[in-house]
């Protein structure tokens, strides 16, 4: 029997792995999702408690009709929150599963930590030798707090972040000893949980328990909140990580081998996906989490002192541009994405091209409010694949092109990153598309961008400003080209 | 303590780096999303401890963490399909 269940394991394993594998190549990414959802269904179907029994070979106990219910509550609630979000707000839903199944991880744990008495479960031929009541193992303690602190400090933590991607407080909060005082917090939560781990029956065992379990909440909120929403990426695909290894540790202290498996994986996998994001924005990941970005720059920009004006322009005047220019770089940026204006960019450029104009997309790491949720937003747009053109590739030759639009893009174009030592971007790999013969910025008004520093760009010599929504100057433009 | 999950543990955290080192930046998304589904087997860990709920309280916890649970594997895994969906129209 058991080796029945370790050979399932082996094969559920197999399919995460592979999963992840075809994930990281766009022409096998759609089967490699399914995959890994295969696996996870194998996994259900081998569920196994202690005792070689399958969960589902027994009688029907109330509590399973509990599971059933929840099972399917919570199914509708993903179903419906996965198929209603606009694609522009997808790093918001990624954030708020991430924080459901960091909540589930720090629940899972809490009624293990708090009942030891239960008998262990196990997927794999391990057997786990505990009978009868008794204090969980130094080991078992440890991994059943580290998932309870994990878990709800991504549970909280995700839940800010995707507030803050909602627009709200997107802007950091800081205060003058506000590293303090997280240390200080952190210091209190790795003091409960030394002394929980070798205390976790009997007096004060529970009320200490659940101190922790409210401070690990508090603690995430408190960690993301000083964090600005441009790092927000960032911040859920580390919290993503967090959780991974939260539903791992829950592994080890329920024994349930593809639990620790997937959960490692997604652990390990995430953190080298975080480090990759941070390296497309040139910052190192501490800086992320502890430097309160844009708190020290705040202001810079008018210290600094920017030469020159905004030179704004007409629709009819860039169509002029654009309909006689041999190459065209188009910058998207999040701002196209929120005015729904992809596929008139998408017209934009399928009529350039028909007049013998090339057109490309420039594509920064971080375009969006996710690297690759510029990817995704224009492949919704049907614009195709071999026009996007990643930023390194395209920089080079950014000063053979006659006519850049930026089009709700701002910091990723913004020179202060190659120029101004003091600004909180400076080192951020940018799109030169300052280099370009002509640049038009196609902006709603002069607002700060997302990480709330001005933009030198727009005050250039050869840039000008096209004001307005950018659905409604796109549709004037392709008017005006059709005409010219 | 068992080392061979201990072994499986180190492993899996090698693999983990190993399988994604190549990832495209257009694939990030996605791949977030991915590993987010994945991640949601923490449904079964929910299923395990509501199956052995004795207490009122324990199978509210219980039940929520099915709930949550449940929501972040089905939705993770539906919406990474829906981003990658889009990515196979090429012309």
């Amino acid at each position: 029997m058991s080796s029945t269940i370790a050979l399932i394991f082996i094969g559920v394993s197999v399919l995460f792995i592979l999963g992840i594998k075809f994930l990281s190549s766009p022409k096998t990414a759609r089967v490699g999702n399914l995959i890994a959802a295969g696996g996870m269904f194998v996994a259900l179907l081998a569920l196994h408690k202690s005792d070689g029994q399958s969960v589902w070979a027994q009688g029907w106990p109330f509590n399973y009709t509990l599971i059933a219910i929840g099972i399917v509550v919570g199914l509708v609630m993903g179903a419906i929150g996965a198929y209603s979000v606009k694609m522009t707000a997808m790093p918001q839903m990624v954030a708020l599963f991430n924080g459901l199944g960091g909540g589930a991880a720090a629940l899972v744990a809490s009624l293990e930590f708090t009942n030891p008495h239960t008998d262990k479960f196990q997927l794999g031929g391990m057997v786990l030798t505990v009978t009868g009541p008794h204090e969980p193992s130094a080991f078992i303690a440890v991994c059943m707090l580290f998932a309870t602190l994990i878990g709800s400090l991504s549970f909280s933590g995700s839940i800010i972040a995707y507030l803050k991607l909602q627009g709200k407080f997107e802007k950091p909060h800081t205060f003058p000893g506000q590293n303090l005082l997280n240390g200080l917090i952190l210091l209190v939560i790795l003091s409960l949980c030394g002394w929980l781990t070798f205390h976790a029956i009997g007096g004060g065992a529970v009320a200490a328990f659940i101190v922790l379990f409210a401070l690990a909440l508090f603690f995430g909120i408190a960690m993301v909140l000083p964090i600005g929403g441009a790092d927000m990426p960032v911040v859920i695909s580390l919290l993503n990580s967090f959780t991974g290894l939260a539903v791992a540790a829950d592994g080890f202290a329920i024994n349930n081998l593809a639990m620790v498996v997937a959960g490692t994986l997604v652990g390990s996998s995430g953190t080298l996906l975080t480090l990759l994001m941070c390296k497309a924005m040139n910052r190192p990941v501490t800086n992320v989490l502890f430097g309160a970005f844009g708190s020290s720059g705040g202001g810079t920009a008018a210290a600094s002192g920017i030469a020159g004006t905004v030179k704004p322009i007409q629709a009819d005047e860039v169509a002029l541009l654009l309909a006689y220019a041999q190459r065209v770089v188009i910058v998207p940026g999040y701002g196209m994405a929120v005015a729904q204006a992809q596929h008139q960019v998408r017209e934009l450029s399928e009529e350039l091209g028909k007049r013998g104009v090339e057109v490309q997309f420039a594509i920064h790491p971080v375009a969006g409010r996710m690297p690759g949720h510029m990817n995704v937003l224009l492949a919704e747009a049907n614009v195709p694949y071999d026009q996007l053109i990643e930023m390194e590739q395209i920089n080079p030759s950014m000063d053979r092109v006659d006519v850049c639009l930026v089009i709700g893009a701002n910091d990723v174009v913004n020179p202060a990153a190659r120029e101004e030592k003091t600004s909180p971007i400076y080192g951020m790999p940018i799109i030169e598309a300052d280099h370009c013969k002509a640049t038009i910025v196609m902006k709603r008004s002069m607002a700060a961008g997302f990480a709330g520093i001005e933009n030198h760009l727009f005050y250039k010599d050869n840039t000008r400003m096209l004001f307005g929504d950018a659905k409604a100057s796109l549709n004037a433009l392709v008017a005006a080209v059709k005409a010219n | 303590m068992d080392t061979n999950i201990l072994f499986i543990f180190i492993l899996s955290i090698f693999l983990g780096f190993e399988v994604i080192s190549k990832v495209p930046s257009m694939l990030h998304t996605p791949l977030m999303s991915g590993t987010n589904a994945i991640h949601g087997i923490i449904l079964f860990g929910g299923i395990l401890v509501l199956a052995d709920a004795a207490t009122p309280l324990a199978q509210a916890l219980g039940f929520v963490a099915v709930v949550f649970g449940s929501a972040n594997v089905f939705g993770g895994f539906m919406v990474t399909d829906r981003m990658l969906q889009m990515f196979k129209k090429k012309k």
